[in-house]
């Protein structure tokens, strides 16, 4: 390389002639635009953009060059060499676009295949649904209260007011528990009901008592479509100073649009239990026909037996007498107590025609109902 | 309680127009359960006439008799000429007035009538049987009517054919419901009319000629009214309106005295019983049993009587359970076998409710009788109920009542409540006032007496009121339940639900995410069970809690595992062509306690002592909350995207693990010996930290498999979940999470086949120290290569400090302190060394 010569003209030097340098810029750009690939692009990048490329060389000869001719030259070589690289990126990017779209439909997969490679569990409807109406006290304040299911006939049945010989006694069929001795006085059942919870919590808690008690409980009935010896009930309990059946009522009510929906009529029916007065059973409308199959032969419901009213369950204020067994002042504290069977809103809720699919455990049944109902 | 709308208008004037289902709607709301309206003749539909038969040809050559007869009809058929009707009956002869259906009628089922031909004759109609005509199951041929009625007469009128049926479900503590009275008394209240009560009759005094009757027992019974009846025609039937009242309210008719004392039984609740006094031998005693003595009953049943049967006696013995069922000695005597009974004895008594209950449970002998005597009955109906039933024996079967009136009443204290007026209001938070409160009282039959705090007489027939709150539900109830106020309580903050529940919800919504169905079984078993599980004679199992009256004798047993219950599941699935199964339960089961003992009856008039309650507790077995799963074929699923898995063995430790992940507890697995489970398959699973086993898991034993008809392979885990979480909730404290770069060293060991993985792990953990962030095994091999009887463990380890870059020189360091650790602690060789 010649040494730096003031003398010299850069116009004498042959690399930096601005037509020689046009020139190598625009052989660059149409080595460019030509290229059809990244790889011929990858080439033509460097025969016009590397060390030996005509733009490099050229720059070289600017350090040779009197001071107040590089500038010049400089600027020359500078936006010869910014629209070189300008196009080069232009070209990169187009052909980038072009091969990205070929590869990703190359990869294109059928989404639509099936893959359970998972499997799917699920819980009872029975369980979900006991949870649901948990849930749904537990918001008001309640607490959730458990206890055994064999049970000493003491809480099942005499604490209840339902004495020895009370005729409401043989009126559950009753599973007893064998004795030491193999007879029958144990004095322990099956509970038949989860009302000994009732006991329990009373003989445990001072009031104000808010308590929902599910679990299942047993009476010896054939399996049918309609029975199961097993099943489950979930109760409610409130002890309080000034509980009234309008207190029960208003609860009830609460219930039944949380876990059926609002806009149902209830009947109030009086009837009988040992461990409340007054007693009553619960009927709610029937939310598929809302009563237009009674005495309609045209029109049978499948969910109410064309009678136009659901049984939901049975329930009534505390009677004393159970509270004095447990230990409760009747004079100062009341209370009120509902019963309600599972299956049975199940069936209804869910139209569900069989019990027996309830608690065969077939997995066909349950899988549908998934994790919450 | 059957009551027909017809008999039930007797007693009160409903309006014309009201159905039977409008009164069960009333009655419904004032409490009686109304389970079904059924109507009668419904669907039938005339001409049905009487007809006279005025000839029979009896026709042969057929597999059964026939006959080919005109019958008189009058001008029913139009024309007046006789009818000619072919018949398969033969219970009947010339001149006999019989039921005919005309053609174009239609009889209940539906079965249109028409004239046609058969066995070569024209059968222009029928002649009826009482079971064509819906009037019962009677098989005794067809209807031959008395003599007195017209042929022609519409007979659905004169056999009452169109009416409807109220089928009343009677709660324990509404007796008097179990009578026409009673039902009229609600219906009479629901509707605010006055009520005809079939009880008021004039009734003689009683006087001492009557016949002799010694009460022994005062206590088991307290009223004892005797009649008797002389000059009874034995040959008299009941007549229709009586039949066919007792055959609507389902009883069938037998004998005009029999028949009597169940239609008054119907109508004003009291049992009566009806002796053929010839038959009885000298004075009546009522007395309990002697042991030993025997009773053959009106069902021809001997029966050994136990000393607390009260019974009625004669000279000759018992000749009746009372309150139960008469005996067959004194029976009233049917006339086509023999002389008939032309003297009667009319019983109409009040015993002891639970005394009855007692014998016909003892006896299994429930009787319409017992039945009501169990529920309560009108003490003070005893008198009117013998009149009404001598009365009509009088005027049906031509008989003389004797003057003699027998009456023994025990002397029966009045009982009284007192009650505050407003009870009722503050029971239904509702204010019902002070007259409402007196005159509902006043029409369910009690006197009232009284302002603020009313002294209140109930009615005979309501045995069961007894204290203020009865008052207060009667009161409620005739008001209406549906005129309530619904009201919120105040319910003060709750807690939410327990630890416990918690856990509970997420063992089975972490098994259902991990794919396991839920199933609930029965707990009930029997010792085929525990074969097919392989049990020891001697494992604690087999001892079970048992029932006294199982579903099933082959399964007295209430279940001290999940498994039985849970494996039938599974078989049951399979059954039914699901093939790859992973089901859970959690449930408890039933331990009995090392000491058994009789569970105590206390008191109810206070709150048992502690020792009492303690006591309750100690005689119910331990019930502890467990759960279970079982599997079967492929866990992960085969399928376009290559091959799946078999469920396995370890399948089932995962599940356990997954179940005390969800209770937030860590646990150790040991290799475990316990039937069901394979024996070189059996995981112990321990509280991590403890030597508390929690459970098993892995698979089933060969020979279980077979005996319970699986799968090969199939495993399960079953996990005491109260074991499990006996610790209580476990704080996690938030781990440091280091920024500095991860060291990764790998190892392999090769040890005997027969040392755990677990242990090698720990060893290595140990060993390695603090640096140790986490230890991955990645491969197990067995071969040549690493020697008979041995194995290759492969091991990632990944270092990390947490306060600085970890040099090469520090993770190697760690690294073989962990394999010097697992070296001198299991024997482990390091592979390639």
């Amino acid at each position: 390389m010649s040494a730096p010569n003031k003398s010299y003209d850069p116009v004498e030097v042959e690399a930096l002639k601005p037509e020689v340098v046009e020139q190598a810029r625009d052989e660059a750009v149409a080595a460019f635009a030509a290229a059809t690939t990244l790889d011929e692009l990858k080439q033509a990048k460097v025969a016009h953009t590397g060390d030996r490329s005509a733009l490099s060389l050229a720059n070289r000869e600017i350090g040779a060059l009197p001071p107040h001719a590089k500038a010049a030259a400089g600027k020359l070589i500078g936006q010869a060499r910014g629209a070189v690289n300008q196009a080069l990126a232009k070209r990169q990017g187009e052909l980038e676009a072009e091969r990205d779209a070929r590869v990703l439909v190359e990869e294109a997969v059928d989404v639509t295949l099936p893959y359970d490679r998972t499997p799917r569990g699920a819980r009872h409807p029975l369980t979900t649904l006991a949870e649901r109406i948990e849930d749904t006290f537990v918001a008001m304040g309640y607490q959730v209260a458990e206890g055994p299911e064999v049970e000493a006939e003491w809480l099942n049945f005499d604490a209840l007011n339902l004495g020895p010989d009370h005729p409401a006694r043989s009126m559950q069929d009753t599973f007893f528990v064998q004795a030491p001795d193999g007879s029958a006085d144990s004095g322990v059942v099956l509970r038949t009901q989860t009302s000994p919870v009732q006991a329990r919590t009373l003989l445990d808690r001072e009031p104000p008592v808010y308590v929902v008690c599910p679990g299942r409980v047993y009476r010896t009935d054939e399996l049918d479509a309609t029975h199961t010896p097993v099943f489950r009930q979930v109760e409610g309990l409130a002890v309080d100073e000034g509980i009234t059946f309008a207190d029960l009522k208003g609860t009830i009510e609460v219930l039944v649009e949380k876990l059926i929906g609002g806009g149902l009529e209830l009947r109030w029916r009086p009837s009988y239990f040992p461990f409340t007065e007054p007693s009553a059973e619960i009927d709610l409308q029937c939310f598929v026909c809302r009563g237009e199959s009674v005495g309609n032969p045209d029109r049978p419901c499948r969910t109410c037996s064309s009678e136009g009213w659901i049984e939901l369950g049975g329930c009534g204020v505390v009677n004393p007498r159970v509270l004095v067994a447990c230990g409760v002042d009747p004079n100062r504290y009341s209370g009120f107590a509902f019963g309600l069977g599972l299956e049975r809103i199940l069936m209804n809720r869910h139209n569900v025609a069989d019990m027996r699919d309830m608690v065969e455990g077939d997995v066909r049944f349950t899988l549908p109902f998934g994790m919450e109902i | 309680m059957r009551v027909p709308l017809s008999w039930l208008r007797e007693y009160v004037d409903l309006p014309a127009g009201e159905t039977g289902r409008d009164v069960a709607e009333r009655l419904v709301r004032a409490g009686l359960e109304v389970e079904t309206v059924e109507q009668l003749g419904a669907d039938l539909k005339g001409p049905l006439v009487v007809g006279e038969v005025l000839s029979i040809e009896e026709l042969s050559g057929f597999k059964k008799p026939i006959r080919h007869c005109f019958v008189n009809v009058g001008g029913a058929n139009g024309t007046g000429e006789p009818q000619e009707i072919v018949c398969g009956a033969t219970n009947f002869a010339v001149g006999d007035k019989v039921v005919v259906v005309l053609p174009g009628a239609v009889l209940p089922g539906p079965f249109p009538i028409s004239a046609r031909k058969t066995y070569g004759h024209t059968s222009a109609g029928m002649i009826c049987s009482a079971r064509e005509l819906g009037m019962g199951d009677d098989h005794n041929g067809i209807i031959v009517l008395p003599p007195e009625y017209e042929p022609g007469t519409d007979a659905i009128e004169l056999l009452q054919l169109v009416d409807e049926v109220l089928d009343i479900a009677v709660t324990p503590d509404r007796g008097y419901c179990l009578s026409m009275r009673g039902v009229a008394r609600e219906a009479a209240t629901a509707y605010g009319l006055p009520l005809a009560d079939p009880a008021l009759l004039d009734v003689p005094p009683a006087n001492s000629f009557g016949y002799l009757v010694k009460v022994d027992d005062p206590a088991g019974c307290d009223r004892f009214v005797a009649r008797t009846v002389v000059g009874v025609d034995p040959n008299a039937k009941s007549p229709i309106w009586l039949q066919r009242r007792l055959q609507k309210a389902g009883i069938r008719p037998i004998s005009l005295a029999v028949d009597i004392t169940n239609y008054v039984m119907l109508e004003v609740g009291q049992p009566l019983h009806a002796y053929d006094k010839q038959r009885v031998d000298g004075p009546i005693t009522v007395r309990r049993a002697a042991e030993g003595e025997t009773l053959t009953t009106l069902d021809g049943v001997e029966r050994k009587l136990a000393a607390e049967d009260l019974l009625i006696c004669d000279n000759s013995g018992p000749i009746g359970l009372a309150g139960v069922m008469g005996g067959a000695s004194t029976e009233i005597l049917d006339p086509a076998a023999g002389p008939g009974t032309t003297e009667v004895i009319i019983e109409a008594a009040h015993f002891d409710p639970v005394s009855v209950a007692r014998t016909a449970k003892r006896h299994k002998l429930p009787s319409e009788a017992s039945k009501r005597f169990e529920r309560g009955v009108d003490p003070e109906a005893a008198r009117a109920a013998a009149q009404r039933a001598v009365d009509l024996l009088v005027l049906i079967a031509g008989g003389t009542a004797e003057a003699g009136v027998t009456d023994i009443a025990a002397p029966h204290p009045v009982r009284t409540i007192t009650i505050a007026a407003d009870l009722p209001d503050r029971v239904a938070g509702t204010a019902y006032g002070r007259e409402t409160v007196t005159r509902r009282l006043q029409e369910i039959g009690c006197s009232v007496a009284g302002a603020d705090v009313l002294e209140v007489t109930p009615p005979t027939w309501r045995p069961d009121l007894t204290d203020p709150y009865d008052l207060a539900e009667e009161v409620i109830r005739l008001e209406g339940y549906d005129n309530v106020p619904a009201r919120m309580p105040n319910v003060p903050p709750g807690k939410g639900l327990t630890e416990a529940q918690r856990i509970h919800r997420r063992i089975g919504v972490a098994l259902a995410g991990a794919g396991y169905v839920e199933v609930n079984n029965y707990p009930f078993l029997g010792e085929a069970a525990f074969e097919a599980l392989g049990l020891e004679p001697d494992d604690r199992r087999r001892r079970t809690v048992k029932l006294v009256n199982p579903l099933n004798d082959e399964e007295p047993s209430l279940r001290t595992t999940l498994l039985p219950g849970l494996l039938g599941a599974l078989r049951r699935n399979i059954g039914r062509g699901n093939t790859d199964l992973a089901i859970y339960e959690t449930g408890t089961v039933f331990l009995p306690k090392d000491e058994l003992s009789v569970a105590p009856r206390p008191a109810v008039d206070h709150r048992p002592s502690d020792e009492e309650l303690a006591a309750l507790d100690a005689a119910l077995p331990d019930q502890p909350r467990r759960v279970a799963v079982a599997l079967a074929g492929e866990r992960l699923p085969s399928g376009w995207w290559g091959k799946g898995d078999q469920a396995s063995w370890a399948d089932a430790v995962e599940a356990a693990r997954t179940v005390a992940r969800a209770a937030g507890v860590e646990l150790t697995v040991r290799q475990g010996q316990r039937a069901p489970w394979h024996p070189g398959r059996c995981a112990e699973l321990v509280v991590a930290g403890t030597d508390r086993v929690v459970g098993h898991a892995g698979e089933l034993h060969p020979r279980v498999v077979k005996a319970l008809g699986l799968p090969a392979r199939t495993a399960a885990m079953e996990v005491d979940i109260d074991l499990l979480t006996a610790d209580g909730p476990q704080k996690v404290n938030g781990p440091a999470v280091s920024g500095f770069p991860v060291a990764t060293q790998d190892v392999a060991l090769i040890v005997d086949a027969a040392v755990p993985a677990a242990e090698v792990e720990a060893a290595l953990r140990s060993g390695a120290g603090e640096l140790l962030e986490a230890i991955r095994l990645f491969d197990v091999f067995t071969g040549e290569q690493v020697g008979e009887g041995k194995k290759s463990l492969a091991y990632a380890l990944r270092f990390r400090a947490a306060d600085r870059t970890l040099t090469a020189d520090e993770a190697t360091a760690a690294r073989e302190a962990a394999v010097a650790e697992a070296v001198s602690r299991t024997g482990a060789v390091l592979r390639g060394a």
